[in-house]
């Protein structure tokens, strides 16, 4: 070379980019540098320049430079977003291995590249261009750089883009001996390889020599990768390397070697044999990180496996000692956290000796001065002690721990609810939804302040409080309580409505003290949020009236006002629509003593049965209530009929299938059969009701059991009603039964007998009954289950002719509720002595 | 156990993302996208711990960051909320300057606290400790 001082700078060039220049090249940048100047500052990106000036032609078979760049006016685009680099022909063979690696930005430039990127579409592109260059550096080889490029591909990893190629690049790192190589060689294998990648085997050699070379910082690092993504393969293999590590002196590998321990558990139980013996040792280590590293794998090894706990409840006194030095030495400056001692340790220790007293008497005597010593001396103005506390709580709770210490858990959460951080009282109700079940009565002392937070503005809180709320009702406060959960009711967001609505309306079915409070309540909670309750309240709160005798004015005369202001409820409609059906005539008198009276003519009523039948708001089943309804008034009320006629007449034309065959039949009632019609439209008797959902499901079991018995109910309950119908019949018997399929008459009874299908258990077979038998008439059911379909129940009705004469006109319809489906009827009967079955 | 632990600036983008529990690629975006969303849509009165699917979020508001970190059902959410504070004390010590164009040398001091999803160290010096060896190793 020449004694140029530009080649000595050339050279020194060289010496900076590391690696040799032939002979070759150094004269051509010294062509090049005298037509460019040089700048010392911008050195790298300016010989960049010059190398794209040189090249001319194609540029190598693996060149990357963006198209064009063999121009050299593309200059000015290479230095603005100048990263590119030239591969120098191995290919050609001309020049030799001699790289130029001028690119390599560094992560900060990469990363303020992508902020700086103002859209989507350009953040992508310089992420692209950036990811090509960095797979070329791969292929390529780049030993001194490739950590950095590796932790660009991370980088623009975590923003969400495929970095998949960057797997071998990791194992490659992680190979190198170098230490930064190896730290971002397994952080990528952290983040990059998994138990579902192919590649990740390949690590365990690695990791094997890592741990075993002795150098501290090396084997925490390879204990990281390994806790993070260890196969189960890879776990059973550097299990004894683990295991040896756990003894070493040193503090930091220790630690790190507990928790890998904690993940291999998870991943193989079969390895807890392995790691079972040092845990007791190693409770006795002075050292927080590796004594919170053992009281996780204890915690692990516990939850795992029941001879474990055993193994371990000898340490308890340990434990307790450790946390009672914890607690009672103050705050060394290491370790304290706003004034508590490591509160990360105590909790753990907390949470282990939990794990350890549940169910064990003897732990928890242990226990049980600790926790209260913990629990007065903590100090509960910062959020760690509190944190501390409420552990402590959790852990009194589960163990058997004093009666005493109990009150006193609850009264630490009470206090809890009244601290204005919100993150407090959300825990606070956390816990005491969980001891409600428990300690019912410690917990009502603090009703009060769960119903203010109610009011919350933060969703979380209110909703924890409206579940504890309604956990808390019981018959002494249940008027209180449903009135605060009234209030709550009209306020509150869409979403916790449908909960409170059929919790206030559960609450009121338990603990109602009077019928007449049990409407109010449920008629206040379909007026608020109507749309919101369950299906079944509609059929509850029928039921509830039709049962309630005395009430039958009072609940009229107030359904018919709610109705009056607003028909947009549906439930509320239907329910005032049944009700006006069947007490029109109390409503017409006027006369109660329990509300206002209202003076209501019979136009009015029929007007606003007509509007709720007309409204877009109504669904076809209010429709078919609203029908239904008009059709009985016009037994109950006097006067003449023809409006109702004329309804009757224009719904027999209706879209609606079921409205129209409804408004058919009626209009048969009014010109055929209007002797019967008073009879037919009869006040509806006592419906026997299947229960609340949840006396149900306690009831099937009964029921399986006392089928016998219950065999004979419902056939008297049937034929005392088809008796009360064929009363004032006269006439051979004929059966006509009230057709809306909201009768839940005989459909409740088989609805009691349809339970059994459903329940889990296999259902018993059903005996025969014998529903009707009167005036030379028999009815039979007999049931039948088929093998294969379980929640298909054949009902075949039978009946006999068994009077001398004939039997004519015989109707036979069965009512079900709309959940079965029926095949169809058939048959009729005309000789004497024949039988028919459907 | 923590499932995941992010920073998160205000627009909702991921500054740093740490998963203890495989989550597929895609399913981390929308999963941060959500996180996000919720996190960001809560007011100061609110508090701090959310429910979301069947993890439990905590989250901390710094300036214009938010840390959130995403724990299973077993965890004190309290001594968590206490943790991220730890972090970002370590974070302040350690870090002059903006925090994020030295996202390997965070990503080392998470390691150093969390291991597979378990508190390791909470003590601010021997946190540092290697990282300091290691500023020293390179820049020798």
């Amino acid at each position: 070379m020449d004694s140029n001082p530009s080649s000595q700078k050339l050279s020194s060039e060289g010496a900076l980019l590391g690696s040799p220049r032939p002979v070759r090249q150094s004269r051509r940048l010294e062509v090049v540098k005298k037509i460019l100047p040089l700048n010392s500052k911008s050195q790298r990106p300016e010989v960049r320049g010059f190398k794209i000036a040189l090249q001319g032609g194609p540029g190598g078979a693996g060149s990357h430079n963006r198209g064009g760049e063999t121009e050299g006016s593309d200059q000015a685009r290479t230095f603005l977003g100048a990263w590119t680099r030239k591969r120098w022909g191995e290919s050609r063979g001309v020049e030799t291995e001699a790289r130029m690696v001028a690119s390599s930005l560094k992560l900060q430039d990469l990363i303020q590249e992508i902020r700086g990127a103002k859209t989507q579409a350009q953040e992508r592109e310089v992420i692209q261009k950036e990811c090509a260059h960095i797979r070329a550096s791969f292929r390529d080889g780049d030993p001194l750089h490739s950590h950095r490029q590796l932790a660009k591909l991370l980088y623009v990893h975590m923003l969400g883009y495929p970095a998949h190629f960057g797997q071998m690049e990791c194992l490659k790192l992680i190979a190198s001996p170098r230490f930064t190589d190896k730290r971002v060689g397994y952080l990528g294998a952290m983040l990059l390889l998994d138990e579902r990648q192919d590649a990740h085997l390949l690590i365990t050699n690695s990791i094997k020599n890592d741990l075993s070379q002795g150098i501290e910082a090396v084997q925490g690092l390879a204990l990281c990768t390994l806790s993070a993504m260890g196969s189960a393969e890879m776990c059973r293999d550097l299990a004894p390397e683990v295991e040896k590590l756990l003894l070493q002196p040193s503090p930091y590998v220790r630690k790190k070697a507990v928790l890998t321990a904690v993940h291999m558990i998870r991943k193989v139980p079969e390895l807890s044999d392995i790691f079972l013996p040092p845990c007791a040792q190693l409770l006795h280590e002075r050292h927080h990180g590796i004594l919170l590293g053992t009281v996780t794998l204890i915690t692990e090894l516990c939850e795992r496996s029941p001879a474990a706990l055993q193994h371990f409840r000898k340490v308890v006194p340990q434990l307790v000692h450790t946390l009672r030095t914890l607690v009672m030495t103050g705050c060394s400056a290491e370790h304290s956290v706003s004034g508590v001692s490591d509160p990360f340790l105590q909790v753990q220790i907390l949470r282990l000796l939990r794990i350890l007293g549940r169910n064990h008497e003897e732990s928890s005597e242990t226990m049980n001065d600790l926790l209260a010593q913990v629990a007065t001396n903590t100090d509960t103005s910062r959020n760690a002690g509190n944190a501390v506390l409420f552990e402590t709580v959790l852990t009194i709770m589960d163990i058997r721990s004093a009666a005493g210490l109990r009150v006193l858990a609850v009264n630490i959460l009470g206090r809890f609810l009244l601290n204005s951080d919100r993150n407090i009282r959300y825990v606070a109700l956390t816990s005491l939804l969980k001891l409600v079940q428990s300690d019912h009565s410690a917990v009502q002392r603090h009703r009060p302040t769960v119903v203010e937070c109610l009011w919350e503005p933060d969703a979380s809180l209110s909703r924890r409080a409206l579940e504890l709320s309604l956990a808390l009702v019981n018959s002494s406060n249940v008027r209180a309580m449903t009135q605060e959960l009234q209030g709550f009711l009209e306020s509150c967001p869409p979403d916790l409505r449908a909960d409170c609505a059929s919790g206030i309306l559960l609450a009121a079915e338990r603990f109602a003290p009077t019928k007449r409070w049990h409407i109010d309540t449920i008629l206040r909670v379909l007026t608020t949020a109507g749309t919101y309750v369950r299906d079944d309240a509609v059929a509850n709160l029928i039921q509830l009236i039709g049962g309630a005798q005395e009430l039958h004015a009072y609940s009229v005369h107030r359904l018919y006002s709610a109705l009056a202001e607003d028909i947009s409820q549906q439930p509320l409609v239907q329910v005032a629509a049944w009700c006006i059906g069947e007490y029109g005539d109390l409503l017409l008198e006027g006369t109660c003593e329990e509300t206002e009276p209202l003076q209501v003519e019979k136009e009015e009523v029929l007007a606003l049965l007509e509007r709720v039948l007309q409204s877009q708001m109504s669904l076809p089943a209010t429709r078919g209530y609203a029908l239904t309804a008009l059709m009985k008034l016009s037994t109950r009320l006097h006067g003449d009929n023809n409006r109702i006629c004329q309804v009757m007449s224009i719904y027999g034309s209706c879209q609606n299938v079921e409205l129209q065959q409804r408004a058919v039949e009626y209009n048969a009632l009014f010109r055929k059969y209007d002797h019967l019609r008073a009879a037919v439209l009869e006040k509806m008797p006592l419906v026997e009701r299947g229960g609340p959902q949840v006396d149900e499901e306690a009831k099937e079991s009964k029921e399986v059991a006392q089928l016998s018995e219950a065999a004979p109910l419902p056939t008297e309950t049937q034929a005392s009603k088809l008796l009360d119908l064929l009363d004032l019949l006269d006439g051979p018997s004929e059966n006509a039964q009230h057709p809306p399929p909201l009768d839940p008459t005989p459909g409740d009874t088989l609805i009691h007998l349809l339970d059994l299908p459903c329940a889990p258990r296999p259902p018993a077979p059903i005996p025969n009954l014998k529903v009707f038998e009167r005036e030379g008439l028999e009815l039979n059911l007999s049931f039948v289950r088929p093998p294969g379909t379980p929640t298909l129940l054949l009902i075949t009705v039978t009946a006999t002719n068994t009077s001398g004469g004939d039997v004519t006109h015989f109707i036979c319809q069965a009512a079900v509720p709309k959940v079965c489906r029926r095949p169809g009827l058939r048959g009729s009967l005309d000789t004497p002595g024949e039988k028919a079955t459907k | 156990m923590i499932k995941f632990f992010l920073m998160v600036n205000k627009q909702g983008q991921t500054r740093l993302s740490k998963y203890y529990e495989h989550v597929e690629i895609n399913k981390r975006t929308l999963l941060e996208t959500e996180v996000i969303k919720s996190c960001l849509s809560r007011s100061n009165e609110q508090c701090s711990f959310i429910e979301y699917k069947d993890f439990k979020l905590i989250y901390r508001q710094y300036a214009a960051l938010f840390i959130v970190v995403g724990v299973n059902d077993t965890e004190n959410e309290m001594a968590i909320y206490e943790f991220i504070h730890n972090f970002v004390e370590v974070l302040d010590d350690y870090f002059s300057r903006v925090i994020m164009f030295n996202l390997d040398k965070v990503h080392i001091i998470l390691d150093e606290m969390v291991l597979n999803g378990c508190i390791v160290e909470t003590n601010r010096a021997r946190i540092l400790a290697p990282l300091l060896i290691l500023d020293k190793m390179s820049d020798s």
